[in-house]
């Protein structure tokens, strides 16, 4: 399969587990909005279980494929974990991630959200070309 | 509480299905979601076929949603706001945006990759939770 296919259908997958998270318990698959009210404690149950299920994916991966899903990590830990500082700040701050306002914003037809993932699109280009600039 | 149980099992499946499509789709590799980050440099803009697929189907969730009085499992849908643009979501998506870009990782496929046994996911979801907290702390907190 070439990797627009597997990347179609993984997001037809993700698209379909949001359907199922809106239609059935009519909640928006955010995972930093989840993963927050985790820490926070609120709703602990349910979003302990999407949680899991989350971690849990990449094992089904690995029963159906007898492979892992390739993951290469060119950051170092300090720029990984400055990465994961930002990334928390931020998604808290902007009310989302991707998938939160990338997938069910956009697909609510959300200006917010709209506006949210032109922003964070602009600045991940913007750190991916500053990273290029400093490798030789 | 039969309720409650359907709403923890519905969890459960959502995410074990959306861990396996970021699984499929690539997501999980930093590499590729900065390749996809490249515009100028080596571009590779295969994900944006997972943003498109995903999209799609959910948007004909939003349609089918529209039609229903409430979710199965619940009295109401939750849904966040979707007008008014504000200071917050544009430079809270900012920082959000340089952070994915630098490590190229996201909140979901840094979280599915626990799963991997490596030590790179362990640090970068840790060092997100600090983030959040520090954001809740410090920036929620003086409003």
């Amino acid at each position: 399969m070439t990797v627009y296919l597997t990347s179609l259908l993984g997001g037809m997958m993700i698209g379909l587990a949001a359907a199922l998270l809106l239609l059935l318990n009519g909640r928006i698959a955010g995972v930093s909005g989840i993963v927050g009210r985790l820490a926070l404690g609120i709703d602990r149950a349910t979003n302990l279980a999407f949680v899991l299920g989350l971690v849990s994916g990449p094992l089904f991966y690995r029963a159906a494929f007898s492979a892992w899903p390739l993951v290469s990590i060119t950051a170092g830990w300090p720029l990984l974990m400055l990465a994961g500082l930002l990334v928390g700040f931020g998604s808290r701050m902007g009310s989302g991630c991707t998938s939160g306002h990338g997938v069910l914003g956009l697909a609510r037809l959300s200006v917010r959200s709209m506006a949210a993932v032109a922003t964070f699109l602009a600045t991940g280009v913007l750190a991916v070309a500053l990273l290029e600039s400093f490798t030789p | 509480m039969k309720r409650h149980l359907a709403q923890v099992a519905t969890a459960l499946a959502s995410g074990s299905l959306f861990g396996f499509g970021l699984s499929l789709s690539g997501m999980l590799n930093p590499a590729r979601v900065q390749g996809f980050l490249d515009v100028f440099g080596n571009w590779d803009p295969s994900l944006a076929f997972v943003l498109g697929g995903a999209v799609c189907v959910a948007f004909a969730a939003v349609q089918l949603m529209k039609r229903l009085a409430h979710p199965a499992f619940d009295a109401s849908f939750h849904l966040p706001p979707k007008g008014r643009i504000d200071p917050r979501l544009i430079i809270g998506s900012a920082i959000f945006g340089a952070g994915w870009g630098l490590g190229g990782f996201c909140p979901g496929p840094a979280i599915a990759s626990l799963s991997l046994g490596r030590l790179e996911p362990v640090l970068f979801v840790l060092a997100m939770l600090a983030g959040m907290a520090a954001h809740d702390r410090f920036v929620r907190g003086r409003q």
